[in-house]
């Protein structure tokens, strides 16, 4: 075992997306010990990660690790037993699930979770409501600057679908749209809070590799512009290898790796965790 | 001293009748996750089946009483088949307004057939008043806190030891993996809606003979008090149900005997939206977590 | 540009106000000529109030997703707390005119104080649970209403909430329908226009965000516990407002009227309409309120019919081809079939 579990393993990237102004920033997130025990079980126990700005990082592990419940936690869907999280600096103990999306993480859901019988651009518009300047007032009556917040929303709304190549879809209901449409849609609603982290769950599921493919690009694209961070979960390990910065492997809601791909693909106990024991006979 | 221990015994009567309704409520809800709104009304038909064969029909009374479980029992298995068994997939808005539109089908039907003037309830459990240190006790009263004690003990042991009562715990944790163990998912809801009906009809046996005037709208509010028992006791939970009804049931006397009668309905219900915000779950349910 | 006012003025919204502009529109001018029967002019106020508060409810179970079975209750707050206010202010504005929309403001906000009271605790809860707990408040505010006993000297007033309030009494009543019909028709146009700019506006898709996933509407930020909030007492204002033009109307008003019977009326006017539609929320209000009215003898059926209509329409909803043939009946599908069968009689020659 070479790899300890000290809380800094996930290293900035070393690429030259992080520029010098970057690494003087907090990185986007920084979690410490943190654990969760459902009625005397733990789920997950001492997760430690740091994620810089604009890095694509990688949470993997066997079914019922723990991974989306990391997400649940690191979005207070969860309030976690024990450890803490900053974000951007700041902790998010005691904060709400909305709170925690207005401190800047974003989530999809491994079961999509549209708002189905809304129309498509309202999906990205409901996500952009705290930059949709409207108060209650003006939701009441249209008037006192209804139409400019109006107009804005719809004008960027549409921006981001065009970006995803969705705009044609804008009018459609969000629960008519084909399953890779949905996926899509769920990521452009994350992006319209205007996150600084972005966290995927499972994006690839039930994805056609050419499909899988265009998703890559995609999250790339994503990071590119966006300049924010990403975190996936996800089974499909030439996606995770292929784009993700860091890697992060949990099993039975302990991380048992954590480094670049390269590092992961070598190491043992990631392969034993993947792949079971080799026989003792063999050794 | 006396007034408390009339009070106590008046109490443990009603809080019987509630138990017995919530029962039903809490079965349904264990197993089919529905509020069966309509349930209270069941009540009614029970004692209008009994006002129906005995004072109209003049059958003789344990023939009436056997009918009126009877004939609940098979409306419990015609309403889930008709309007529920539909609905199995929809969401609980759905569910809980197709409910209400069934208790409302139900006083109206009770409504056109006997019509709005109340009825009285025969005398069916003829039983003499006992005197107990200065407290009378009726008769009725007696064999409503004997006979629920009874049925209590019997459905606790029947769900736990019997094959169908391992089929409604299976079906209440999980319906499909129950289906593929071979269990009728379908088959148990029915008979659960047809014991949970039996148990009103039960319920409006001893409401007619204590409270004696029925009327179509008779089930509606022991109906609802009797949810909120089962709230109260954690819903989904049997034990609960019982100890949600009796307690209820003696908070809602001690309100009139100390209190105001005409506060009575309020501190119930008081009662109901507290526990609810403060314990949701009831206090011996259990917390589901919701899955994200 | 031009394009855009023609959408405009064709839009779902604009033809729902169109709707009511046209039933209001003949109705009044058959009022004001005297050729109005009495039947019809006396369901004149009583449907604007079903209106006005099956369309507020509407805000909750169509637009919100959660049941309130104590509606009821708001109309009654409204109605005894703006005619009591409207009486204890007789010395001061003599007219009962101008006292009227002041009594109106006042029952309206005193529906959504108590609307703000009840849902506090429905933040916490949802569901069936939420439902059942809405139906127990409106039977508590009831029950309070009850057993209020005021005497105000200086107005020589009385109310005891056991008996209830005879409007007639006290000057408040306002006899002629012709005279209270304009304060119905401002009442229905702007609960309509805010309940239609609302669903169109930041507040809305917010509200129904949280109608169609709760968890992925706290994802993104939103504050449920806020928007349930504004909902209620929203919704509870409305439903005030109603309560007070519903006491002008009548001669006498009586707490044990609104409970969770009445409240179940209004959800069934809002189920038949269909939830989410406002236009639907008006014509079934008008349909369901007027029909037992003109023909008497239905009225002993009304009830029954009701609810088989309540159990029949959910289980048809619930049915995927049902949905289907809804769906192809509307009328931009038809409209957009019309114009295809257009094209190929076109493409044909």
């Amino acid at each position: 075992m070479e790899n300890n579990n000290s809380s800094k393993l996930v290293p900035y990237p070393s690429n030259a997306l992080v520029t010098e102004r970057d690494l003087h920033k907090p990185p986007v997130l920084e979690v410490n010990h943190l654990g969760i025990d459902f009625g005397g079980l733990t789920a997950v126990d001492d997760f430690s990660i740091i994620i810089g700005r604009t890095e694509i990082a990688g949470l993997i592990g066997p079914n019922g690790a723990g991974k989306t419940t990391v997400f649940n936690l690191l979005t207070n869907v969860y309030k976690p037993t024990r450890g803490n999280i900053l974000l951007n600096g700041y902790s998010t103990s005691g904060k709400t699930t909305a709170q925690v999306n207005r401190m800047g993480i974003a989530r999809t859901f491994q079961n999509i979770r549209l708002f189905s019988k809304m129309s498509v651009i309202d999906n990205v518009k409901v996500g952009m409501h705290m930059s949709v300047k409207e108060n209650f007032l003006s939701s009441l009556s249209h008037g006192f600057g209804y139409s400019k917040a109006e107009k804005i929303a719809n004008e960027r709304a549409l921006e981001l679908l065009d970006f995803f190549s969705m705009a044609d879809l804008a009018k459609a209901q969000a629960g008519s749209l084909p399953y890779g449409a949905q996926r899509r849609l769920e990521i452009i609603r994350a992006l319209a809070t205007n996150p600084s982290i972005v966290l995927l769950d499972e994006p690839a599921a039930g994805m056609n590799p050419s499909e899988t493919a265009e998703l890559m690009e995609n999250i790339r694209r994503i990071r590119d512009t966006f300049n924010i961070a990403i975190m996936l979960i996800e089974h499909d390990m030439s996606l995770v290898m292929g784009i993700c910065e860091g890697i992060c492997v949990l099993n039975y809601g302990k991380i048992i790796a954590k480094g670049s791909p390269d590092e992961i693909k070598k190491n043992p106990t990631v392969i034993e965790a993947y792949l079971g024991k080799k026989k003792e006979a063999q050794d | 001293m006396t007034t408390f221990i009339q009070t106590l015994i008046d109490g443990l009567s009603l809080g019987s009748i509630y138990a017995l309704i919530a029962l039903g409520y809490t079965m349904v809800y264990g197993i089919a996750k529905m509020l069966n709104f309509a349930h209270g009304d069941v009540i009614m038909v029970g004692a209008y089946a009994v006002i129906a064969s005995v004072s109209m029909a003049s059958l003789p009374p344990v023939v009436g009483l056997i009918l009126s479980v009877v004939i609940c029992a098979a409306l419990g298995i015609l309403i889930e088949f008709l309007a529920y068994k539909p609905l199995r997939k929809s969401p609980s808005l759905a569910v809980l307004i197709t409910a209400i539109g069934v208790s409302y089908l139900l006083q109206n039907l009770a409504l056109l057939i006997f019509g709005s003037e109340q009825l009285s309830f025969p005398q069916v459990i003829n039983l003499p008043d006992f005197a107990f240190a200065g407290v009378q006790i009726k008769g009725v009263t007696l064999a409503t806190l004997v006979i629920t004690a009874v049925i209590m003990i019997a459905l606790t042991l029947f769900i736990k030891t019997t094959k169908l009562g391992k089929a409604m715990r299976a079906s209440s944790e999980d319906k499909d993996a129950a289906e593929l163990m071979g269990i009728s998912v379908n088959r148990t809801i029915s008979i659960t809606f047809a014991i949970g009906s039996a148990l009103a009809a039960i319920a409006g046996i001893f409401y007619g003979a204590s409270y004696v005037y029925i009327k179509p709208t008779t089930g509606a509010m022991p109906g609802i008090k009797a949810f909120t028992a089962a709230v109260f006791g954690g819903i989904g939970s049997i034990p609960g149900a019982m100890l949600g009804g009796i307690i209820l049931g003696i908070i809602e006397k001690f309100s009139q005997a100390y209190i105001s009668t005409l506060w009575a309905d309020a501190i119930v219900f008081g009662v109901l939206v507290l526990m609810l915000v403060i314990k949701p779950t009831g206090l011996l349910g259990k917390d589901i977590k919701e899955k994200v | 540009m031009k394009n855009n006012v023609l959408k405009k003025l064709f839009s779902k919204n604009s033809i729902t106000i169109y709707i009511v502009v046209a039933i209001y529109a003949i109705f009044s001018s058959l009022l004001y000529t005297d050729n109005l029967s009495r039947q019809l002019t006396n369901m004149l106020i009583s449907v604007s109030c079903y209106i006005v508060l099956a369309v507020s409810l509407n805000l909750v179970v169509g637009f919100l997703g959660e049941l309130s079975l104590g509606h009821a209750c708001f109309m009654s707050v409204g109605l005894f707390t703006g005619c009591i206010s409207s009486v204890l202010m007789s010395n001061v504005i003599p007219s009962v005119y101008i006292r009227l929309p002041i009594a109106m403001i006042l029952g309206g906000l005193a529906a959504a104080a108590v609307g703000f009271v009840i849902g506090l605790p429905a933040l916490r809860l949802k569901g069936d649970y939420l439902a059942i707990v809405t139906l127990a408040c409106g039977e508590i505010v009831k029950n309070a209403i009850t057993n209020i006993n005021m005497t105000v000297e200086s107005a020589d007033f009385e109310f005891n909430g056991a008996i209830g309030l005879n409007t007639n009494k006290y000057g408040i009543y306002i006899k002629d329908v012709g005279e209270l019909l304009p304060y119905a028709i401002v009442l229905v146009f702007v609960t309509i226009i805010v309940m239609m700019n609302i669903s169109k506006s930041k507040a809305g898709r917010c509200i129904m965000a949280i109608r169609d996933n709760r968890i992925a509407a706290e994802s993104i930020g939103i504050n449920v516990t806020y928007y349930k909030l504004i909902v209620f007492v929203l919704a509870a204002f409305f439903a005030g407002m109603a309560g007070v033009l519903y006491g002008h109307g009548n001669s006498f008003a009586a707490a044990s009227k609104f409970d969770y019977n009445m409240s179940i009326e209004i959800l069934v006017i809002v189920v038949l309409g269909g939830m989410g539609s406002v236009r639907g929320s008006i014509i079934a209000a008008i349909i369901l309120r007027a029909l037992p009215e003109m023909l008497r003898e239905f009225s002993d059926y009304r009830m029954l019919l009701y609810s088989v209509l309540l159990i029949v329409i959910m289980i048809l909803n619930a049915n995927p081809k049902f949905a289907d043939l809804k769906g192809n009946l509307s009328i931009p599908k038809i409209i957009s079939r019309l114009k295809n069968k257009d094209k190929t009689v076109k493409e044909a020659k």
